[in-house]
């Protein structure tokens, strides 16, 4: 990362549940960005851009819409772009607005993320039967869970490790009273008992179907500084892809994530991640993704990344709390669903998680993924301005 | 007064034209004649399966074709117990990473007439065929794969050797 600093001066998101009905993709997204204007103290007026992402248009069937939700977004007048990621999306939508501040172009940019399943069939969308092959893609699951089986395989991990991070989760969104799943009596029993859906994700292992919004106003130093609230530091950002099939790819530990780990930690001046991040908001959508990513990110050697999750080292009092909101398992507005790690992580480091804080947070990071393992964007953000 | 329409449900379809393309064309001529194309890299010397007409790792056009076999090895599977809509597989079933012998990147199909307790990474697995009358220009001419008698094979062997190559 070069240029100017980069502040996060605003967040604001929706409650996430199974459908809102009282509202239509463009009141969804108004909600959250009135939320992060009104966290950030700022009118329509002071946004010099709309940068808006989102999943696949087949999720709600409405091709472009961000063409439909310009108006709604108070973009008329202003530049708006639209990023696409799959599943990382969230998180490079932060990372194309935060670009638009760093390279001195605007001042203030709002960035906006949403999904409405309620209104799509995202489950089983990209699931549609391929030219001259079987019909067995059975969804996200059904594309994951032999990864995870890989994983497993390779690791020695024993059985318990998916249902301890869905356990940990669950009990996190207790906490979060945006969450979509808060389930209060969860318990290891419950998510043992819960249906097997694709061997070994089991119900309670699996992300749910949100709706929901989340929205960021970024703002250049000197704005960031005087803003009403304390803003979050950028200290570093990285995107990285690399295709869904090739001979001897790693799929288990993609090759991009780790390159895209390597180059945020070194823009953010972090040598050894375990010490220096206090925190981390990771996209775990099935509960075996936790440990494979502790891995891929460099917190623990590879096959190792289970023992931190078993050690309880991920939990909210460890020492490297994960997905402390409860995660994608609590809430997957999948569009959503990265800028709400990126804007967790920034929320903690603003001091401002409300019953899930850890305490004294300084440096975070915010993870997302997407398509087949095979896109990776990430930021690290700071209370302390460099 | 009537109760407010708050949403509506409108189907919509798309129907495409698939243009195969030269790789792909031959990959599904030869299975019409139940025969298993992939292609060798000429910079990696590995079989990519099925054939692309480019090694996505080297980033070179691929134009050797090679016939594989029916058999291979599973590297990994899930067991589907949720029904895939449109689909006619029933749940549950097995979904697997079949690596062929000779290909060196793997083939996602199903594996049957194995018990679901007794399925594990490293199995041997052997394609079973439609009656050849049957046969189209699909990989849906193997209904499944369903297992061989043999000793399993170290996958993590495997997948260092590709890795590696």
């Amino acid at each position: 990362m070069s240029g100017e600093l980069c502040g996060i001066v605003g967040i604001g998101q929706t409650p996430y549940c199974a459908q809102r009905a009282d509202v239509s993709i463009a009141g969804l997204c108004r909600e959250a960005a009135l939320n992060a204007l009104e966290d950030a103290g700022l009118e329509w007026r002071d946004v010099d851009a709309v940068v808006l992402g989102t999943a696949p248009d087949m999720f709600e069937g409405v091709m472009m819409p961000e063409l439909y939700l310009a108006d709604a977004l108070g973009a008329t007048g202003k530049p708006m772009l639209r990023v696409h990621t799959a599943g990382s999306v969230g998180g490079s939508t932060a990372i194309v607005a935060s670009t638009l501040i760093e390279s001195g172009i605007h001042d203030r940019v709002l960035t906006v993320t949403f999904e409405k399943q309620s209104e799509s069939n995202a489950m089983w969308a990209l699931s549609s039967k391929q030219p001259f092959s079987p019909h067995i893609n059975a969804g996200a699951g059904g594309y994951f869970a032999p990864l995870i089986r890989s994983y497993i395989r390779r690791s020695g991990a024993p059985e318990h490790i998916g249902m301890l991070v869905a356990y940990k989760d669950r009990l996190n969104a207790l906490k979060n009273p945006l969450a979509h799943l808060r389930i209060e009596d969860i318990s290891m029993e419950k998510i043992e008992s819960s249906p097997m859906l694709w061997d070994p994700i089991r119900y309670l292992e699996s992300c749910p179907s949100s709706d929901g919004a989340c929205a960021m106003v970024v703002a250049r130093e000197a704005l960031a500084k005087d803003a009403p609230k304390k803003p979050a530091w950028i200290l570093g950002h990285a995107m990285r892809s690399e295709p869904t099939m090739f001979c001897g790819r790693d799929e288990v530990n993609p090759h991009a994530g780790r390159e895209c780990a390597k180059d945020v930690f070194n823009q953010a001046g972090i040598t050894d991640p375990l010490k220096q991040i206090d925190m981390a908001e990771i996209y775990v959508p099935f509960s075996w993704f936790e440990p494979m990513w502790l891995e891929n990110l460099g917190f623990a050697e590879e096959g190792k990344g289970w023992e931190m999750t078993d050690e309880g080292r991920t939990a909210l009092d460890g020492d490297l709390p994960v997905n402390c909101s409860g995660g994608v398992l609590s809430s997957n507005a999948i569009g959503a669903s990265g800028m709400i790690r990126f804007a967790e992580a920034a929320r903690q480091v603003r001091g401002d998680a409300g019953d899930h804080q850890v305490p004294g947070a300084r440096t975070a990071l915010g993870h997302a993924y997407g398509g087949g393992s095979q896109f990776f964007s990430m930021w690290v953000v700071s209370s302390e301005q460099p | 007064m009537s109760e407010p329409i708050t949403q509506i449900v409108t189907p919509t379809s798309l129907d495409y034209t698939f243009t195969a393309g030269g790789a792909t064309e031959r990959f599904l001529r030869g299975l019409k004649d139940g025969k298993i194309l992939g292609q060798r890299c000429p910079k990696c010397q590995l079989v990519i399966v099925p054939a692309r007409g480019a090694c996505a790792r080297c980033g070179v056009p691929t134009e050797d074709d090679v016939e594989l076999a029916d058999t291979g090895t599973m590297t990994t599977y899930t067991i589907v117990h949720i029904p895939v809509p449109g689909s006619d597989v029933k749940p549950p079933f097995v979904a697997a990473t079949i690596f062929l012998d000779g290909a060196d990147i793997g083939l996602f199909h199903l594996v049957h007439e194995v018990s679901l307790d007794k399925i594990r990474p490293g199995m041997r697995v052997k394609a079973s065929w439609k009656p050849q009358e049957d046969w189209g220009f699909s990989l849906t001419n193997i209904r499944y794969f369903v297992p061989l008698d043999e000793p399993d094979v170290d996958v993590t062997e495997l997948e260092r050797r590709i890795a590696h190559a």
